[in-house]
C-alpha cells in the first residue's frame, strides 16, 4: 500500500472527524447540561442546511457568513424549544424524552419534505472543489475550512464556560442540579439558554456541513446517531472530547475502509461505541460521575 | 380482573377469532400487521415495562429470528418449527450478551439505549456483508401456492397467519400476566423503582435483569421468525433498520409502558390512527408527499405530552377496568 | 341502555360496517388501474417522478388505444408493511389491475398479495432477478433483471470502445453495497470473464456504503488503483459525492461508466455539480427517442409538466407508463375486467409500438420481458443523451473524457 494514500485517508480522516466533531458539539453542550435525548439534533441540522441554501440561493451569501443569522435563528428556536416544549420532560422517563424526540423529528423531517420537496439541495461555491496540493498529498479545502471553524467554534463555546458568570451558571447546573437551585440560579432560564447554545452549534454546523453535503429531508437521523456515539465517545459536557471523539470515529472509519472494506467502516464507530461504553463510560474526557 | 373486564375481553376475543370470517382481506391484512406489532410490542415490554431497561435496538432480534429460521429453511429446507428453537437460541445468547455486557458494567438508561442501537447498528452492516444469507441483496424465500395450509412449512393463506399471529399475542398476553403476578413480577417492579434499594434488600437485581432480557428476546426472536414466513423477503436495510426499533416501542409508550394491555392498545390505535389519516387527507384530496408524517408526529406529540403513562390507563380507569 | 350492551352493539355495528360484499366484477367499460408507488419516504423523489408516468397515461392511452382507464394512486411510504396494505386496500376498492412500485421489496411484498388474490400485478421497475422467479402466474414484470442490465451494460461497453477506438486495459470497479450493487456485482463477476471482446479486466473492485456521507477513503483507494476507467454502481447521492471528492483527489481517469445503474443520468446529478458532471457514462434503461409513441408520452409530460425536463425523468416515466399500457392493451383484448382474463391477455402481449428502447414487448413463460434495452448516455451540456445505440443516438459519444490525465 502506497505510503501517500495511508497519508491522505489519515489527513482526510482527521479533517472529517473534526466536522463531525463540530457537529457533535451542540449535542455535548446541551446531553451534558441539560441531560436531556435530543433525537432530533440531525434534524435540526438539516434545517440549518436548509437555511444556508435557502440563505445562499436567494441573496448569494456564503454559508461561512450565513453561520451567523442561522446561529442566531437557532439560538431562539433551541431556547423556546427548551422552555417550552422540553423543559417538563426532563424528570421523566428516559423513553418519554425520546418518544417526544422521535415525534419532534417525524414532524421536522415530514415538514421540510413538505416545504422542500425531495430534491437534494446544495451550495454552488467555487472553492466546494478545490484542494491544497502538498507534494502528493492532498488538504480538501472545505473540509480545512470546516475543521477551522469546528476549532473556533470550540474555543469560544469554551472560553464562554470558563470565563463568563452565565457560563459557569450552567456549569453549575450541570454539576450540581439541587445546589444550584439552592443557591437561587434561575435553572430553567439556564437550561433554555444552553439549549439555545447547544442548538446555535448545530446551525453552524449544518452551514458548514452543507460544503461538503446535499441535503435531503432525510438526512437527519444517521447524523443524530453519529452524534451520540462521538459525544459519548469523547465524553459528556466536554468540548474536547467531542472533537476528540470525532477526530477518533472519523480516523476510525477511515483507516478500516482502507485497510478493511469501506463498505463496512460504519462498524468501527459502534464497535469503538461498544467498547468505550463497557471500559470508559464517561468517555475519554468526561469526569468520572 | 373486573367482571366488566372479564367480559370485554369475551367479546373480543370472539371478535378476533371471527374476523377472517367477518372482514375483508384488506381489513384482515391491517389486522395482522396490528397484532404483529402489538405482539413484538409486549415482547419489548417485558425487558422496558417490567424491568426498566429501554432497548432502542429491539430490530436486532427480530431480524436475527427471521434470518436464522429463514436462512436454514431456504438452504437446508428445514421447517420453521424447527429453525424457531434455533432462532429462539441464538437471539437469546445475544440478548444474554448484551445483558451481561450492559450489567456487569453498570450501563443504565441512555447509555443502554445507545448500546442497543450500536449493536443493532452493528448486525445490520455485517448482515450486509453476509453473503451465505444473500447479504444486502436480500433472502428470498419461495412461496408455493397458497391455497392450501401446509403447516410445516408455515404456508398457507392469510387466514392462517392471522391465527397464527392472534395465538402470539394471545399467548404473550397470558404469559406476560403470568409473569407479572410471579416472583419475577415484583422483583422487577422493586428493581424498576429504585434498583438500589432493591439491591440493599438482597434482590440479585443482576440476575432478574437478565432474566427479563432474556424472555424478551426469545419472544421477539419468534416475531422474527413469524415476519420472515409471512413476507418471504428479508433485507438487512429494512429489518435491522433502526425505524423499525422505533416502531416496535411505539405501541407500548403510546399504550402504556409496563401494562398488559398497552402494546395491544397502542399497536391498534397507531395503526388506525395512520391509515385512518391516509384516508382522511385523501378524501380531502390533502395528497401533499410528508403530510401525513406530520399529522401522525402531531398526535404522538400530543399523547405524549399529555398522556405520560400512555392511553391504557386513564381507560381502565374510566370504564373501571383494572390493568 | 347500559354500558354492556352499549359495547355489545358498537361491536356489532363495527363488524357489520367492516363486512364488504363480494366484488361482482362485471363487464366494464373502464379498467381500474391501482398505482402504487413510493410518493414519500426515503425514495419520495424517485416515485414522484414514476408517478408523473402514470398520471400522463390515461390521456395518451385513451388517444392512442381509446381505452378508458381509472387511475388509483396509493403512496407506499417507501416502507414493505405499508405497500402490502395499500395493495390489499386497492384491491378492494375495485382495482382490476395493480401497477408499481419502483423497489424490489415492495414488489416482492405485493407480489404474494396480487397472487394470493388473484389479481394481475406489472410491476413498471425493479431489478431483483428472484421476484419472476417464484413461478407466480399473476406476476408481471417489463423491466430487466440485474442480469440483464449486467450483460446489456457490458456489452454497450464494448461498442463505446469500438465507436470510439479506445483500449483501456484497466478498470477500477466501485459500486453500492445495497440490493442492487450487490447483484449488479455478482452479475459482473459471472459474465465479465466470459466477454472475451472487451478489452479490459478490473484491478480491484472497492463496495462502498449507500448511506456514506464520506468518500474520501474509497475514492484514495480506487485512485491508488491506477486504473484506465472507474465502472460505476451507484445511486444518486453517493455517485454527486464520488464526483465531487474525485475533483478534489485530482483524479481523471478515462472515464466514469456505469454499467447499469441509476445516478448520473439523473437531474439532481447535472444540477448539483454543474460542468464536472458532464462526459460521465450511464448505461440505463431507456426510451427510444425515435418512436412515435415517445413523442406523445413526450409532449404530453411537457404538458402536464412544463417546468421539467423529460429527458431527466425519461426512464421512470416511460416505464411507468408502459405498465399502464400493457394493462389497457390487454385490457382491450379481453374484453373483460375479469382478473383471469387480464391475466391470460397480458400473457399474450405483444406490442411493437413502444416507448421503451427494446424489442417488441413480449412476456417469457414467467412473465418477465426480454428484450428490453439499455441505452449509452453521456452527460453532455448538463443532460444525458443517447450516444448508442448507433440507431438510437442523439449524439456522439466522448470517450475519453476531455480532462483525462494519465495517471
Amino acid at each position: 500500500m502506497p505510503l501517500d494514500l495511508v497519508v491522505n485517508v489519515t489527513i482526510a480522516g482527521v479533517l472529517t472527524g473534526m466536522v463531525y466533531g463540530l457537529m457533535a458539539l451542540g449535542l455535548s453542550v446541551i446531553f451534558g447540561v441539560v441531560r436531556v435525548v435530543n433525537f432530533a439534533h440531525g434534524e435540526m441540522m438539516t434545517i440549518a442546511m436548509y437555511a444556508a441554501v435557502a440563505l445562499f440561493t436567494l441573496w448569494g451569501v456564503d454559508p461561512f457568513l450565513a453561520a451567523i443569522p442561522v446561529g442566531a435563528a437557532f439560538f431562539a428556536l433551541g431556547y423556546l424549544m427548551q422552555a417550552g416544549l422540553i423543559n417538563p420532560f426532563i424528570t421523566r422517563p428516559e423513553h418519554s424524552q425520546f418518544m417526544l424526540m422521535v415525534a419532534v423529528a417525524l414532524i421536522m423531517v415530514n415538514g421540510m419534505l413538505m416545504a422542500f420537496g425531495p430534491d437534494a439541495r446544495n451550495v454552488q461555491i467555487g472553492y466546494q472543489l478545490e484542494s491544497w496540493e502538498l507534494g502528493k498529498i492532498l488538504f480538501d479545502k472545505p473540509r480545512v475550512y470546516a475543521a477551522a471553524m469546528a476549532l473556533a467554534t470550540s474555543g469560544l463555546l469554551f472560553l464562554f464556560f470558563k470565563a463568563t458568570l452565565v457560563g459557569k451558571a450552567i456549569r453549575a447546573c450541570a454539576d450540581n442540579y439541587l445546589g444550584a437551585r439552592v443557591v437561587g440560579l434561575n435553572v430553567k432560564h439556564l437550561y433554555a439558554l444552553t439549549f439555545g447554545l447547544g442548538s446555535a452549534c448545530v446551525a453552524i454546523a449544518g452551514c458548514m456541513m452543507i460544503l461538503l453535503v446535499d441535503v435531503t429531508p432525510n438526512l437527519g437521523p444517521s447524523y443524530t446517531l453519529l452524534a451520540f456515539i462521538i459525544v459519548i465517545v469523547g465524553g459528556l459536557g466536554s468540548m474536547t472530547g467531542a472533537l476528540l471523539g470525532g477526530v477518533l470515529i472519523g480516523l476510525s472509519e477511515a483507516l478500516a475502509g482502507l485497510f478493511i472494506q469501506p463498505s463496512a467502516k460504519s462498524m468501527f464507530g459502534f464497535g469503538l461505541l461498544i467498547l468505550v461504553l463497557l471500559f470508559r463510560p464517561q468517555g475519554l474526557m468526561g469526569k468520572k460521575s | 380482573m373486573t367482571p366488566r373486564s372479564r367480559i370485554l375481553l369475551a367479546l373480543l376475543g370472539a371478535f378476533l377469532l371471527a374476523l377472517p370470517w367477518v372482514v375483508n382481506p384488506y381489513l384482515l391484512s391491517v389486522a395482522t400487521l396490528i397484532l404483529y406489532l402489538a405482539y413484538t410490542g409486549q415482547a419489548w415490554n417485558v425487558m422496558m415495562g417490567f424491568a426498566g431497561q429501554l432497548s432502542l435496538g429491539h430490530s436486532l432480534y427480530v431480524g436475527v429470528g427471521a434470518y436464522v429460521s429463514a436462512a436454514i429453511f431456504f438452504h437446508y429446507g428445514i421447517g420453521p418449527w424447527a429453525g424457531m428453537w434455533l432462532s429462539i437460541a441464538l437471539c437469546v445468547a445475544i440478548g444474554a450478551a448484551i445483558g451481561f455486557l450492559a450489567f456487569r458494567f453498570g450501563i443504565s438508561g441512555v447509555y443502554f439505549a445507545l448500546l442497543t442501537i450500536a449493536f443493532s447498528e452493528f448486525f445490520r452492516i455485517g448482515f450486509d456483508h453476509l453473503q451465505w444469507t444473500g447479504g444486502s441483496g436480500g433472502l428470498f424465500l419461495k412461496v408455493a401456492q397458497r391455497d392450501q395450509i401446509d403447516l410445516a412449512n408455515f404456508r398457507g393463506p392469510p387466514a392462517m397467519y392471522y391465527y397464527a399471529i392472534l395465538s402470539l399475542t394471545v399467548s404473550a398476553l397470558i404469559f406476560c400476566s403470568f409473569l407479572l403476578k410471579s416472583k419475577a413480577g415484583y422483583y422487577w417492579q422493586a428493581i424498576r423503582e429504585d434498583e438500589e434499594a432493591a439491591q440493599a434488600l438482597g434482590i440479585n437485581t443482576f440476575r432478574w435483569k437478565m432474566l427479563a432480557v432474556v424472555i424478551s428476546s426469545a419472544m421477539t426472536a419468534v416475531a422474527g421468525v413469524f415476519f420472515a414466513f409471512y413476507y418471504n423477503n428479508l433485507f438487512p436495510e429494512q429489518i435491522f433498520h433502526i425505524s423499525r426499533s422505533i416502531e416496535i416501542i411505539l405501541g407500548p409508550i403510546i399504550g402504556g409502558v409496563g401494562t398488559l394491555f398497552g402494546p395491544i392498545l397502542g399497536a391498534a390505535v397507531l395503526t388506525i390512527l395512520a391509515d385512518g389519516i391516509t384516508e382522511i387527507l385523501g378524501a380531502l384530496g390533502w395528497e401533499i408527499p410528508g403530510i401525513k408524517q406530520v399529522f401522525y408526529g402531531i398526535v404522538m406529540l400530543l399523547v405524549i405530552m399529555f398522556l405520560p403513562h400512555g392511553i391504557w390507563p386513564p381507560l381502565a380507569r374510566k370504564f373501571g377496568l383494572g390493568k | 341502555m347500559n354500558r354492556r350492551d352499549f359495547n355489545k352493539a358498537a361491536a356489532a355495528v363495527g363488524v357489520a360496517s367492516a363486512f364488504s360484499p363480494l366484488n361482482v366484477r362485471a363487464q366494464a367499460q373502464k379498467l381500474k388501474v391501482g398505482v402504487l408507488l413510493p410518493r414519500s419516504g426515503f425514495q419520495g423523489l424517485i416515485g414522484q417522478s414514476c408517478q408523473k408516468g402514470a398520471d400522463l397515461a390515461p390521456g395518451v392511452i385513451r388517444q392512442m388505444l381509446g381505452v378508458d382507464i381509472e387511475l388509483m394512486n396509493a403512496d407506499t411510504e417507501t416502507n414493505v408493511d405499508t405497500a402490502r396494505t395499500r395493495a390489499e386496500r386497492l384491491i378492494q376498492e375495485g382495482a382490476n389491475v395493480l401497477c408499481g412500485p419502483f423497489d424490489s421489496g415492495a414488489a416482492a411484498a405485493i407480489a404474494q398479495v396480487a397472487e394470493q388474490r388473484g389479481v394481475p400485478f406489472i410491476i413498471n421497475i425493479a431489478a431483483a432477478p428472484q421476484i419472476t422467479e417464484q413461478g407466480y402466474k399473476f406476476v408481471f414484470r417489463n423491466f430487466p433483471t440485474a442480469i440483464d442490465l449486467t450483460v446489456n451494460g457490458l456489452a454497450l461497453i464494448g461498442d463505446l470502445f469500438r465507436v470510439t477506438n479506445t483500449v483501456p486495459r484497466t478498470a477500477v470497479f466501485m459500486h453500492v453495497n445495497d440490493t442492487f450493487g450487490q447483484a449488479m456485482n455478482k452479475g459482473i463477476s459471472a459474465t465479465l470473464p466470459r466477454l472475451t471482446n472487451l478489452p479490459f479486466r478490473i484491478v480491484d473492485t472497492i463496495a462502498y456504503d449507500p448511506a456514506a456521507k464520506d468518500l474520501t477513503v474509497e475514492v484514495s483507494k480506487a485512485k491508488a488503483a491506477n486504473a484506465d476507467f472507474l465502472l460505476l454502481v451507484c445511486r444518486l447521492n453517493d455517485a454527486i459525492i464520488l464526483r465531487r471528492e474525485m475533483v478534489k483527489q485530482r483524479w481523471h481517469p478515462m472515464g466514469v461508466v456505469s454499467p447499469g445503474s441509476p445516478g448520473m443520468y439523473e437531474e439532481q446529478f447535472s444540477k448539483a455539480l454543474g460542468p464536472i458532471a458532464n462526459y460521465c457514462i450511464s448505461n440505463a434503461p431507456w426510451f427510444n427517442p425515435k418512436t412515435n409513441m415517445t413523442k406523445v408520452v413526450k409532449s404530453a409530460f411537457a404538458k402536464a409538466n412544463p417546468k421539467e425536463n423529460f429527458v431527466f425523468h425519461g426512464t421512470n416515466v416511460v416505464y411507468t407508463y408502459e405498465s399502464i399500457l400493457i394493462a389497457a392493451d390487454a385490457f382491450k383484448r379481453a374484453k373483460s375486467t375479469d382478473p383471469k382474463a387480464l391475466a391470460e391477455a397480458i400473457r399474450q402481449t405483444n406490442i411493437t409500438d413502444r416507448t421503451v428502447l427494446g424489442g417488441p414487448l413480449k412476456f417469457n413463460a414467467k412473465g418477465q420481458v426480454e428484450g428490453n434495452l439499455s441505452a449509452c448516455t453521456q452527460n453532455l451540456n448538463g443532460e444525458p443523451r443517447v450516444v448508442l445505440p448507433e440507431s438510437a443516438a442523439e449524439a456522439k459519444p466522448v470517450f475519453p473524457a476531455p480532462d483525462y490525465k494519465k495517471a
